[in-house]
């Protein structure tokens, strides 16, 4: 079996972008709920509105695509009524931290036992590029036409600062990196966050001068800071470059965790 | 063996959903609902249940529908402001099909409004609240016995036209103490599983899919999104669309003789009141008091959808007289159907109707 096998292939074409960094998420995200070994029907797939959230219409498994923002509340509700269930929930930045942002927190302070994977292409990708939570300061969008006068949020400082058990960040390059995360954040019991930066050429690219889709990715490898390099900067006193983010495992914890299977 | 108690309201609906099967309360407190949480809080973990405070109403009544899924029967109840947080979600549901059961236990609005007060003021929300055509089914309590008996058949409701069902209580009766019969058990009527093999989202004459509930491999895409028999989105096939969203409202509309439960009494009588909740109090009580003058009612259990035909019942009638606690929300669906006047009695501010404002509206001139 591979990640392919997840796919409901009566559903394809896709409805993403060419260039769009979130089917790279979801191979990785697939490919490690592969190497768990859980059986199809016992493993469903939840998600609010946006690009992001299509995903589990393309998935094989049962599948709950919700409303904007409240993915995991509705994934409690599947979780805590049926422990038996391993529940992945698929998600946005505007959809995880704007809208949402109040089910993530206390998604993150109850530990319920899901897995989020947020797709972060750091803009409202579907409506066709506004401004998100996490559009970083000076980026252009369509709502932001002189540049994003606002700090954005660093989703992963949320949730450890909120109470999960496992939080992460990679990018749509880090494609190894990323898979292995999602698998230790299934694996882990209690609520796990995995943070993936992805490049949106439609909506964030071509607003931001990446010419290329590939000038995009490049830019999110270039300025990913390993978390091992960025604890050596702050461990000699200096700063981390404020246009880099830290990519890593962030946090793993065994907090008393909700809707673990007895 | 039956028992008798002397119960709130809140407590009869409560003990009525537990009787009823149900396994998962999700939700937020909010006056005068409050109490339904509360016994669902230190009674449900007994039974196996789950019970869940979540982080607002939008988030409750997700749980519930998320719930639900997996086949349990589920609930929340609230009050006007989550009331009306709850919209979006409840539009999910219906389109989605997804069987749960909302309690309003309705206070004064709008917006804070009177939160320790008595009202009927979220009738037409409760109906039209979500965007978009839909249907759903909406009862009303109007005493203690009914809360028990209306909320255990709401899950019966819900599961069966697999629709969000809503008890839609007041201040007055979820929190007034009387007598309550609790019978041996309610009799429950279990959600039909889809055929294997047939597509999710098709219906047969019911119009009521089978439920492919979640783990039992089905492998269901739910969508709010307009979709297709497989459930796959499909939102820019006219056509499609509005098959679907007629089927969403026929499914219901068609059924409204097996969903009506009302009474009819002195159909023969020329002044007719008409009342759903606290109001067929006063209603009884004026009859009580004036059994001379022939009054005719027609006490409704199930307001949406509306039982019309029990209209046609009362082949004398001249006039309606129509108690609410709103400025006649349900008069005017009442006006729709009927040639003869139909008074509208309202009131605001909390309090019940009296028996004197009906006497005053029955004696006005034809
Ligand atoms: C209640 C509500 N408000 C607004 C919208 C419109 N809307 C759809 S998707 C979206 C933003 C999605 O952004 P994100 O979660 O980052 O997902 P992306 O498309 O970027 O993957 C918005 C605002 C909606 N569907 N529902
Ligand atoms: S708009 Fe952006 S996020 Fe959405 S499909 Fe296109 S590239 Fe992907
Ligand atoms: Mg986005």
């Amino acid at each position: 079996m591979s990640f392919d096998d997840w796919y409901r292939q009566d559903r394809l074409p896709h409805i993403y972008c060419a260039g769009c960094g979130n089917g790279t998420i979801i191979n990785c995200t697939l490919a490690a709920v592969d190497q768990m070994g859980w059986k199809k029907d016992d493993t469903v797939f939840v998600s609010g509105i946006g690009c992001s959230s299509r995903a589990p219409g393309y998935i094989v498994t049962d599948s709950l695509h919700t409303t904007h923002g409240r993915a995991i509340a509705f994934a409690t509700g599947v979780k805590l009524a049926n422990p038996d269930l391993h529940v992945i929930v698929f998600t946005g930045d505007g959809d995880l931290a704007a809208i949402g942002g109040n089910h993530f927190i206390h998604g993150c302070r109850r530990n319920i036992d899901l897995t989020v994977v947020c797709m972060n292409n750091q803009i409202y990708g579907m409506t066709g590029g506004q401004g998100s939570p996490t559009t970083p300061k000076g980026c252009l969008s369509s709502t932001t036409p002189a540049g994003c006068a606002e700090m954005p949020f660093d989703l992963c400082e949320l949730a450890i600062a909120a109470g999960a058990n496992y939080v992460s960040r990679w990018t749509s390059y880090h494609v190894k990196e990323l898979e292995k995360a999602v698998k230790v954040g299934l694996e882990t019991p209690g609520f796990s966050f995995i943070e993936a930066l992805v490049q949106c050429p439609t909506a964030f690219g071509r607003r931001n001068k990446f010419r290329q889709v590939a000038d995009h990715v490049e830019y999110l490898r270039a300025h990913s800071l390993l978390k091992a390099k960025s604890d050596r900067l702050l461990a000699e006193g200096k700063p981390i470059p404020e246009d880099m983010f830290v990519v890593g495992e962030l946090a793993r914890r065994n907090r008393p965790a909700l809707g673990v299977k007895p | 063996m039956t028992r008798i108690e002397f119960w709130q309201g809140n407590t009869a609906c409560a003990e009525g959903a537990l009787a009823a099967g149900c396994n998962f309360f999700g939700g937020y407190p909010i006056t005068p609902s409050t109490e339904v949480a509360e016994i669902m809080a230190a009674k449900m973990p007994k039974k196996g249940g789950v019970f869940i405070q979540m982080e607002d109403e939008i988030a409750g009544i997700a749980s519930i529908i998320g719930a639900s899924w997996t086949g349990a029967r589920s609930m929340t109840a609230t009050s006007g402001p989550g009331f009306s947080l709850m919209m979006e979600n409840i539009g999910y549901a219906a389109m989605t099909e997804t069987p749960c059961m909302i309690v309003n236990v309705q206070r004064g609005g709008p917006s804070t409004g009177q939160p320790t007060m008595g009202a009927q003021g979220d009738m037409m929300q409760v109906r039209f609240g979500s965007q978009g055509d839909y249907a759903i089914i909406a009862l009303c309590p109007a005493n203690v016995q009914e809360m028990y008996e209306l909320t255990a058949r709401a899950f019966n409701l819900a599961d069966q036209y697999r629709v969000p069902v809503f008890l839609m209580a007041d201040e007055i009766v979820g929190h007034m103490r009387e007598k309550i019969i609790i019978p041996d058990s309610m009799p429950q009527i279990p959600r039909r599983p889809l055929v294997k093999g047939t597509l999710p989202f098709k219906a047969g004459a019911d119009l009521v899919p089978g439920f492919p509930q979640f783990g039992k491999g089905y492998g269901v895409h739910v969508t709010g999104l307009t979709h297709d028999e497989r459930g796959y989105p499909a939102a820019t096939n006219p056509q499609l669309h509005e098959a679907l969203v007629r089927r969403l409202v026929d499914k219901i509309e068609n059924a409204r003789h097996a969903i009506a439960d009302f009474d009819i009494i002195n159909p023969d009588a020329e002044q007719v009141f008409i009342a759903y909740g606290a109001p067929v109090r006063t209603v009884q009580q004026v009859m009580h008091d004036h059994p001379d003058k022939n009054i005719g009612f027609l006490r409704l259990r199930t307001v949406w959808p509306f039982p019309e035909f029990a209209l046609r019942e009362f082949k004398n009638v001249k006039r309606f007289l129509m108690p609410e606690l709103n400025l006649g929300q349900m008069a005017r669906e009442v006006e729709r159907h009927v040639r003869v006047p139909v008074v509208s009695i309202q009131k605001l501010g909390g309090e019940l109707t009296t028996p004197t404002e009906l006497v005053a509206a029955l004696e006005a001139p034809l």
